[in-house]
């Protein structure tokens, strides 16, 4: 059973087919677990696939000029003046700090 | 019989096998996953909850028991009903998502939960061994009500496309065939069901239907609800300047019967005839629930700590979307994405013996389409409370469009393209 597993996993890696090489389980960070969140409307890591501005990689001020906008309605939005009332000021540092450092996709960021 | 490597090698395939295991990491290289999670059921929660806990949880092994090789989204399928969009549009395969995040994906349906042994056991005898299980049960249909609807002949007659699937592309054929002058009636049950602005969504896109193609057709809206549950406003003025003459709307009238043959619908207050009869009928936790014993709210749906998303009934039974009792946040995919996180976070948590998040948040951003052309959206960030035994609102943070409009549209496309990349890309 043991040769065969072994078998497996030179099978798998060969096929390239797993990219889970983390070593002891590192605890979720708050920006991980809020970013979780926004990733419905704009893409795992804030990499949005279609319309929904993309997140990664943008400046960690200009991500909470564009939250604290939303949230004192200086900043016109569709959904974003709703939701950016949800969280503190801590998660919203939290994520700023996150998607910051991200890199940011090779295509230009889309949408508004 | 418990399935291990070799049998899932008979039965699979060396590759197949090869590609569906996390067998790369390294824990697996030593021979053993730190841990093992069966999700059952890969719909909006039990999908997210897979992914997530693969990214957050490497060394947990993750096997995910579903019923189909596909994934269709029911929000955005009354779209089909319009020419808005097809069914392909809304079906994301399984295969290369379990493949590229080393998901045991097993094709079929659990049929017995041992809690105490931790067991699984799948319609076929199998067993799977858990750590932790996680259930994303969706809702059943529930016909007990109903007496004219008892039969499979006369469901397959009068549908309920509240599913998305061939109901939905069956409603379609049942509009197209309907001579124009022909009525369409919408039932709808008491509060609460899946996707509390879905009915008036769908009110909207069969108007939009017949104002193009059948111009002397009605849609009769029988809602058994004192009044619209959802966007009421929006709603409203869009049924009122897109659609003057075609919709009428009928609250406070709750089904009590169906005369299939005669093309009867029968309310507490009156007798509808129609062409076309689309009873949604009342829900409750889909049957894996009543299996697990989880199911301990009004006997209908299921209770939980939203820390973890553990049931209160039984340990180790983590249960998301649209079973729960999540009030106020609704039964809508959305919610049921965010909840699959949170639960995500929290298995991997618990079985790295961290302390669980004491704050968890989620949202819902719902968008529902009043044309093909226009949507309109409802959203909002809810909390835990009363240390997770409820959810509430987060104050301020919850509203409705100022107006329908075409970039709400456009936005309402995009969001469906990124939660189906989020939680099956």
């Amino acid at each position: 059973m043991k040769t065969m597993h072994g078998l497996l996993c030179a099978l798998c890696c060969a096929a390239g087919t797993s990219a889970a090489l983390a070593a002891a389980p590192e605890p979720i960070t708050l920006g991980a677990r809020l970013a979780a969140s926004c990733a419905a409307c704009h893409g795992f890591e804030g990499r949005s696939v279609q319309r929904t501005p993309v997140l990664a990689g943008v400046d960690r001020r200009a991500f909470l000029d564009a939250l604290h906008g939303f949230r004192d309605g200086s900043r016109e939005a569709t959904v974003m003046h709703h939701l950016a009332r949800g969280y503190s000021e801590a998660e919203l540092a939290a994520l700023a700090d996150y998607y910051a450092a991200l890199p940011a996709p090779a295509a230009p960021a889309q949408g508004k | 019989m418990t399935f291990d490597r070799r049998q899932w090698l008979k039965a699979g395939g060396a590759l197949a096998l090869a590609a569906t295991l996390p067998a790369c990491s390294p824990a697996a290289r030593k021979g053993a996953p730190s841990a093992r999670v069966v999700v059952i059921g890969a719909g909006w929660g039990g999908a997210s909850a897979a992914t997530y806990l693969r990214r957050w949880a490497p060394d947990v092994e993750v096997t995910v028991v579903e019923r189909s090789d596909a994934f269709i989204s029911c929000p955005q399928s009354n779209l089909v009903l319009s020419g808005g969009r097809t069914l392909e549009s809304l079906t994301v395969p399984y295969g290369k998502w379990a493949t590229k995040h080393g998901i045991r994906f097993v094709k079929g349906e659990a049929e017995g939960i041992d809690a105490t042994r931790r067991l699984v056991t799948l319609a076929g005898g199998q067993t799977l061994p858990y750590d932790r299980l996680i259930l994303s049960p969706g809702v059943d249909l529930n016909y007990d009500g109903i007496p004219g609807l008892k039969s499979p002949d006369s469901r397959a007659d009068v549908l309920h496309a509240w599913k998305a699937g061939p109901q939905t592309v069956a409603l379609r054929r049942q509009l197209e065939a309907l001579p124009d002058g022909g009525v369409y009636v919408l039932t709808i049950p008491k509060a609460p069901y899946r996707c509390p602005p879905g009915p008036y969504e769908r009110t909207s896109l069969v108007a939009a239907y017949f104002k193009r193609h059948k111009p002397r057709s009605k849609v009769i809206v029988l809602d058994g609800n004192p009044d619209i549950v959802s966007k009421k406003g929006l709603f409203l003025t869009a049924w009122k300047e897109l659609y003057p003459g075609i919709i009428d709307y009928r609250a406070n009238n709750a089904l009590v019967d169906v005369d299939v043959a005669g093309r009867r619908v029968i309310t507490e207050f009156e007798t509808v005839s129609a062409g076309v009869i689309n009873v949604v009928p009342p829900q409750h936790a889909g049957r894996i629930a009543r299996i697990a014993g989880v199911v301990n709210a009004e006997d209908r749906w299921v209770r939980v700590n939203h820390l973890s998303y553990e049931s209160t009934a039984v340990p180790g039974i983590h249960v998301i979307g649209d079973a729960t009792t999540s009030t106020p946040a609704p039964k809508s995919g959305h919610v049921a994405n965010q909840q699959g996180k949170v639960t995500a976070a929290a298995v991997a948590d618990l079985l790295a013996g961290r302390t669980l998040h004491a704050d968890p948040s989620i949202s819902n951003t719902c968008y529902s389409f009043v044309s093909n052309e226009e949507a309109i959206n409802v959203a909002a960030v809810y909390r835990v409370d009363s240390g997770g035994a409820t959810l509430k609102l987060a104050e301020g943070s919850s509203g409705v469009s100022d107006a329908r409009s075409a970039l709400e549209a456009e936005f309402a496309r995009a969001w469906a393209a990124n939660i189906w990349t989020d939680m099956l890309g």
